[in-house]
């Protein structure tokens, strides 16, 4: 009799002190209502053959708003996108406002607030040299920047993954307003209320088609 | 599972009190361990036959040429070290003032290096004098410093580590040792049993009292005032067991990878957004893709920041993690190229919400402006990523009606909050009185 008992209170304290596990995941109270039986992002699925149901688009598919970027990742088109490309968006306070937020985002952790090349990263000597956008030696420019920006260049990686296109070019802008500052030159000046004129990509999209990509 | 934790409070006091004691008592043995642990010494100069100045040299090496050059490794370009060996002081000084003119003159060894390093073109640095040259030549000529630092700072923290095992360690010989000493009683009383039997020594009988549990029965009000206090507790246990189903608070599981969001964002301070892009404009703050990684990773192959010994995270240990990312990738690290051998990366999901409950990431963190703190806690500090919050309804509503929406700037619904506002009577519109609360909002 008192062997049960003593058993019996010690699988109750068992029970209660030894589920206590971080690593795994709690019960469920329906797992049928909180499973979904689609695929939800970046989950197993069982009929794909590496598992993973989360797909590369089909190769050659385009996607919706895209906008073809004709230059390569070599040195000669970056020259020729320094000389060519120009920026399509205006220049508004919105953009501009827009640029700076997402250059606080993915720019200033290594380039600084300032751009003068001296960001956390490098305080902290986890990447060498980066130069200051004034720098005489890099004479940048916003086809220049915008072509840094989608392929990276040298220690610098690409942007493309985490920016739309329409992003590059509100942080090309701030880009330049940086090294203006940094050089004391004027910054550029966001369009009136009465706009004059829309500056028109090459290939005549207007601004307004690039937004739709993703 | 993670349990409420009512249940073992008194465990968890006991333990702590215990581990308490044994911390004051290991952190005097730490402070002193502490103090023997020196500061690295620079590898001593051995000053080449050249006129530079080293010293210099790593000044100029860190701020011109470390963007895609290292010493003792290829990055971008070539490794430096003994670079006034390899070549001859005239061509390489005209070859970093300008070496696309070299190139373009024809220059065999110019021609040959750029193509090695598939065409990717040096900056010229016309404005480096000779005495600049030769101080980059003194640094870069200076012999690899041998790894002495690693050594004499390996012996103190070696020892350190065991300071941080010992906490576990002598609580479990504690524990032996209590256990030795009950045994010890037990055989003791059982030898002086022995000892008073053997020498005729009679015990007093016991008188033949009634058993306490018999006495405990017998008297009614005990036993009603008993029942009615197990009761209780037993619905309030069961209550706090009931009310933890399905929620992960707490949870934090083992990644495939290492991923140290205290590292990454909290020492070296990279915003959210850089690697969670899509929580600015999609329903998934997004898990980012391993290209993410290796946009700063082809560059940092190797942790030199803080160690944690006593948790076993040390800079071996971070980077074998690098390399688990480069292997996943695909990525060479010593000849810089992808190889292609991809292997997708099975990482842990620990935000999870029921498939019954939606939730928008682009809302709350673009529309409403919310840190991200504010609902994953800090981050910065997560050595091990855990679910902060509960993720509850009733912790969604909380916040749905405590929270003051931001109508600046809003034109378009500027009528409707106008009437909003006159209908509940105030000037801040709370979430909740924007509709927030509406189950369609959520559950459909």
């Amino acid at each position: 009799m008192k062997n049960i008992v003593y058993i019996f209170t010690i699988s109750i304290v068992l029970s209660l002190t030894s589920c206590s596990d971080s690593k795994s995941p709690n019960y469920q109270f329906m797992p049928n209502m909180y499973q979904s039986v689609g695929y939800e992002a970046y989950s197993e699925g069982a009929i794909f053959t590496d598992g993973q149901s989360s797909k590369l688009p089909v190769e050659g598919s385009v996607p919706r708003g895209y906008t073809p970027y004709d230059y390569v990742d070599t040195n000669e088109d970056r020259l020729r996108a320094k000389a060519e490309l120009k920026n399509p968006l205006p220049v508004t306070e919105e953009n501009l406002a827009t640029g700076k937020e997402l250059y606080g985002y993915f720019c200033s952790v290594c380039h600084g607030d300032k751009g003068d090349g001296k960001g956390i990263l490098a305080q902290r000597e986890k990447f060498l040299g980066i130069p200051s956008y004034a720098d005489p030696g890099r004479v940048i420019n916003e086809g220049g920047i915008y072509h840094v920006q989608m392929y990276g260049l040298n220690a610098m990686g690409a942007f493309t993954p985490q920016t739309t296109p329409e992003e590059r070019w509100q942080i090309t802008m701030h880009v330049q307003n940086l090294k203006a500052e940094l050089e004391g030159t004027p910054k550029l000046v966001p369009v009136s209320e009465t706009e004059t004129e829309e500056p028109v990509t090459e290939d005549g999209t207007s601004s307004e088609n690039e937004q739709i990509e993703e | 599972m993670k349990k409420v934790e009512y249940p073992n409070l008194l465990f968890k006091f006991s333990s702590f009190v215990l581990t308490a004691l044994l911390l004051i008592f290991t952190n005097t043995l730490s402070a002193q361990e502490d103090a023997t642990v020196e500061t690295e010494e620079p590898a001593t100069e051995t000053v080449v036959d050249l006129a530079g100045d080293p010293a210099a040299g790593r000044q100029l090496f860190n701020s011109n040429c470390a963007a895609c050059h290292q010493l003792d490794r290829k990055a971008i370009g070539p490794a430096l070290r003994g670079m006034a060996q390899r070549y001859e002081k005239e061509w390489l000084y005209s070859w970093i003032r300008n070496s696309q003119a070299l190139v373009q003159a024809g220059d065999p060894i110019a021609v040959a290096l750029f193509n090695e390093y598939n065409g990717s073109v040096m900056q010229a640095f016309p404005q480096l004098t000779d005495k600049d040259l030769d101080d980059l030549v003194a640094y870069t000529s200076q012999p690899k410093a041998e790894p002495v630092a690693a050594t004499t700072d390996g012996g103190p923290t070696t020892s350190g580590s065991e300071g941080g095992i010992s906490n576990t360690l002598v609580l479990g010989l504690l524990i032996v040792v209590m256990l030795m000493l009950v045994i010890m009683l037990f055989m003791v009383s059982n030898v002086l049993k022995k000892i008073a039997q053997a020498n005729n020594v009679v015990y007093p009988d016991k008188e033949k009292t009634t058993p306490i549990w018999k006495a405990f029965i017998q008297n009614q009000f005990l036993v009603l005032v008993s029942v009615v206090f197990l009761m209780l507790a037993g619905a309030y246990y069961a209550y706090g067991f009931f009310m933890q189903v399905g929620v992960d608070q707490g949870y934090a599981p083992i990644q495939p990878i290492h991923f140290s969001h205290k590292i990454h964002s909290g020492d070296n301070q990279i915003d959210c957004n850089y690697c969670h892009s899509s929580a600015r404009k999609s329903k998934h703050s997004g898990i980012p893709s391993l290209n993410v990684c290796m946009s700063c990773h082809e560059n940092i192959y190797e942790y030199n920041g803080e160690v944690d010994l006593a948790e076993g995270y040390t800079k071996e240990f971070y980077d074998a993690e690098i390399q688990k990312l480069y292997a996943a990738v695909g990525w060479d690290p010593e000849e810089r190229v992808y190889t292609g051998e991809e292997q997708p990366v099975k990482w842990e999901r620990i935000h999870n919400l029921p498939d019954l409950a939606y939730f928008n990431h682009a809302q709350h963190v673009n529309v409403a402006g919310i840190d991200c703190q504010t609902c994953h806690g800090p981050v910065e500090e997560m050595e091990i990523l855990y679910q902060y919050s509960p993720l509850t309804m009733g912790w969604c509503i909380d916040c749905h009606r405590t929270t003051d929406v931001d109508l600046k700037g809003n034109e378009y619904y500027e009528k409707i909050h106008a009437e909003l506002s006159k209908k509940y009577g105030v000037e801040k519109l709370t979430a909740a009185q924007m509709g927030a609360l509406e189950c369609g909002k959520c559950h459909y």
